[in-house]
């Protein structure tokens, strides 16, 4: 806020380019390097942990974006993460000759079915939530709040009705269990997977965000509605799309994220939606460019002090969002009027 | 005299008035009325409940903050009385040494995150106390040498409340006076007495400060008013009340550990029974809870005959199978909401006014 005072008057304003947060991952990889002792564990490690905040990263985008463009707090973002790990089991399950199966063909079409579909029925699903629980309260933040956690009570319940209420175990599918060497470093399969993955959903997300017409309109959106509004543009239907394509993002991310634990319970989505906010909040609220190092960084640290201080790696995140905010107390990227 | 206790705050509706007073004169006689040790346990934690929500209800309903680190004051004072129980031994000194050192931790623990954290939006109020509360839940589950772990403590009570200990010899009206009716005797006062005073904070200038708040910060602050020091009282006023309801569990249990008083799904049942209730009324908190826990404790059967009726239909079997009761108060939670934001409380009354 006080940045304005330290320009000098003669300089004309202009946008410059933060990167400071983008020094952050490499910086902490650099950081474990020496303390994990050896390069080849360091590399396990590293994977791991970017693999973990990938997954991590394509659940909590969705989430920022529907904050950053309407001020809404979806309390019941998790949902549709166990609702998409959910699909999982049962695209896998149905088609568990092709899960079982030697050949790789099959092993990643049935993964790609099971990503389909959470995402096509999850953002049907978010498509009617959006109408029911979300548009009535607009505006009312402690409504809001209310409501999206009685959506998560309801939603947790009526999986348990479809799915039963026990975990169920997702095994990986054959091509993609077991681990690729480079050198003495063993890397699991997924994780190369996972990482590959978000990258791509990362370029993505960031291609339509920065160089399409629609991309350009939430980025204004998110700076400031009332202007965007204005202008004549429709932000409320453009919100419902992205809250569907968030809802989406979930869903695909509750794949992953079952498959990368290996099983799924019906509290998993309210589980891992403490640690999507803490990301969120790191990254700032709305920033998908910082929600996307703050799940890096939320990977790293988790596996890093998971390796060397297990006691202390429960607490990390919490540890990681204070020393973020006391650095920056908006988050890595604030963003708007926020 | 009895709006003196009630602190000028009557229930304001007849049928109101009528549902209290049955709640309360059966939670007064429960022992003797309701048989049975399922049926006084239901009704000891009617009446713990009833002090842990009006507390959250003096956050949430009157100063319009949402706070999910309720359940962490609560498990504080649970704690706090297991704790020192198990290393004091079962006296009194020592439930008292627990209630006042977990009073201290809570007051300085919402002190610290009312004032680091409620100059901030509802929204990131309500992600941090979350955060935080999850972060507390592990810790508990950690400190196993203090805390028990996950298997949680088991203690003795000081002796007066043990059912070894009986009052005089002979049975009073069929059921025998032992320790462990003085125990819920001794839950029931203190429900009285809490829920009375917090009616009393409501009720004084200083509750109509928070209300204030809940309506219009903005105006509140303009009308000289410390806003930041107000939400923060009622931070630390919320989390002491809901610290002593704890104390209160963990004494009727003898037992505590982290899924009896720390976990989410007791803050999603507090969430449940405020707005349910009703929001910003208090009595709320008693009709909530009543109803909440008489059917946590009862409407399963319910459902399960209506389950069995519906066996031949496959889908509304598995809807109304007895576990998934808290599917239908989570769409009486949203319709809540939506058609009746002052909850049952409320509601009742706005009949009342129209009558009028």
């Amino acid at each position: 806020m006080s940045s304005s005072a330290a320009t000098s008057p003669d300089a004309l304003p202009e946008i410059r380019a933060d990167r400071i947060p983008l020094l952050l991952v490499p910086a902490l990889a650099l950081l474990a390097l020496p303390l994990t002792g050896s390069f080849s564990t360091w590399v396990t490690l590293t994977f791991a942990g970017l693999a973990m905040g990938m997954i991590i990263f394509i659940m909590a985008s969705g989430l920022t974006l529907v904050f950053g463009l309407m001020d809404v707090l979806n309390f019941g973002h998790g949902v549709f993460i166990t609702l998409g790990a959910f699909l999982a089991v049962s695209v896998l399950g149905s088609l568990a000759g092709w899960t079982v199966s030697e050949r790789m063909l099959l092993n990643v079409l049935v993964v790609l079915a099971a990503m389909v579909v959470a995402m096509v029925v999850a953002g049907a699903v978010g498509l009617g939530y959006e109408r029911v629980i979300i548009r009535p309260v607009y505006g009312q933040p402690l409504k809001q709040i209310l409501i999206t956690m009685g959506g998560m009570i309801v939603g947790e319940e009526l999986i348990k009705v479809i799915w039963g209420p026990q975990a169920i175990p997702l095994p990986l599918p054959t091509a993609f269990r077991g681990s690729v060497l480079f050198g003495e470093a063993a890397v699991e399969r997924y994780r190369l997977i996972a990482v590959v993955i978000g990258l791509a959903i990362f370029a993505a997300l960031f291609w339509v965000l920065s160089r399409t017409k629609v991309g350009l309109l939430i980025r204004a959106g998110v700076h400031d509605r009332e202007m965007v509004e204005s202008l004549g543009y429709k932000i409320r239907r453009l919100f419902v799309g992205v809250f569907v394509a968030g809802s989406a993002l979930a869903g695909l991310g509750g794949v992953m994220w079952g498959l990368y634990q290996q099983g799924v319970t019906p509290q998993m989505g309210s589980q891992v939606n403490v640690l999507l906010f803490i990301v969120i909040i790191i990254g700032g609220m709305g920033s998908v460019g910082g929600c996307f190092i703050g799940a890096l960084l939320v990977g790293l640290v988790a596996n890093y002090t998971g390796f060397l201080v297990p006691k202390v790696a429960l607490f990390s995140n919490i540890l990681l969002m204070v020393v973020v905010l006391l650095w920056r107390p908006a988050g890595l990227y604030s963003v708007g009027k926020r | 005299m009895l709006k003196r206790v009630l602190s000028g705050d009557l229930p304001r509706s007849r049928v109101l008035a009528t549902v209290l007073i049955v709640i309360v004169v059966a939670l007064a006689l429960a022992p003797f009325v309701f048989p049975g040790a399922k049926a006084l346990n239901v009704a000891a934690k009617i009446c713990v409940f009833i002090v842990l929500v009006a507390s959250f209800d003096l956050l949430l309903g009157y100063t319009g903050i949402i706070s999910f680190a309720h359940t962490m004051f609560f498990g504080i004072g649970a704690y706090g009385v297991a704790i020192a129980i198990t290393r004091m031994g079962p006296t009194w000194a020592a439930v008292a040494a627990g209630v006042a050192v977990a009073l201290l931790l809570s007051f300085a623990l919402s002190l610290v995150i009312g004032l680091f954290s409620l100059r901030v939006k509802a929204l990131f109020y309500a992600m941090i106390t979350l955060a935080v509360a999850s972060a507390f839940q592990t810790l508990a589950s950690q400190l196993s040498d203090l805390t028990g772990g996950e298997d949680g403590l088991s203690f003795k009570v000081p002796e007066v409340l043990t059912p070894g200990f009986s009052l005089v010899e002979r049975p009073f009206l069929g059921v025998s006076l032992n320790g462990k009716l003085l125990s819920y005797y001794l839950v029931f006062a203190a429900t009285v007495v809490l829920f009375l005073v917090m009616l009393r904070i409501v009720n004084s200038p200083f509750g109509r400060v928070l209300q204030a708040i809940r309506e219009n910060e903005f105006r509140a602050e303009a009308l000289g008013y410390r806003t930041v020091a107000y939400r923060t009282a009622s931070n630390v006023l919320s989390a002491s009340f809901a610290t002593l309801s704890g104390a209160l569990l963990a004494i009727w249990l003898r037992y505590n550990g982290p899924d009896t008083s720390l976990s989410f799904e007791i803050m999603i049942d507090i969430l449940l029974i405020v707005v349910i209730g009703g929001m910003g009324t208090m009595y709320g908190a008693v009709v909530g809870s009543a109803l909440f826990i008489v059917a946590q404790n009862y409407l399963q059967d319910l459902m399960k005959l209506a389950s069995n009726a519906a066996s031949g239909v496959p889908v509304l079997r598995d809807l109304l199978h007895p576990d998934r009761w808290l599917l239908w108060l989570g769409v009486l939670f949203i319709l809540s909401v939506y058609r009746f934001p002052f909850g049952i409380v409320g509601k009742l009354r706005v009949r009342a006014l129209a009558k009028r």
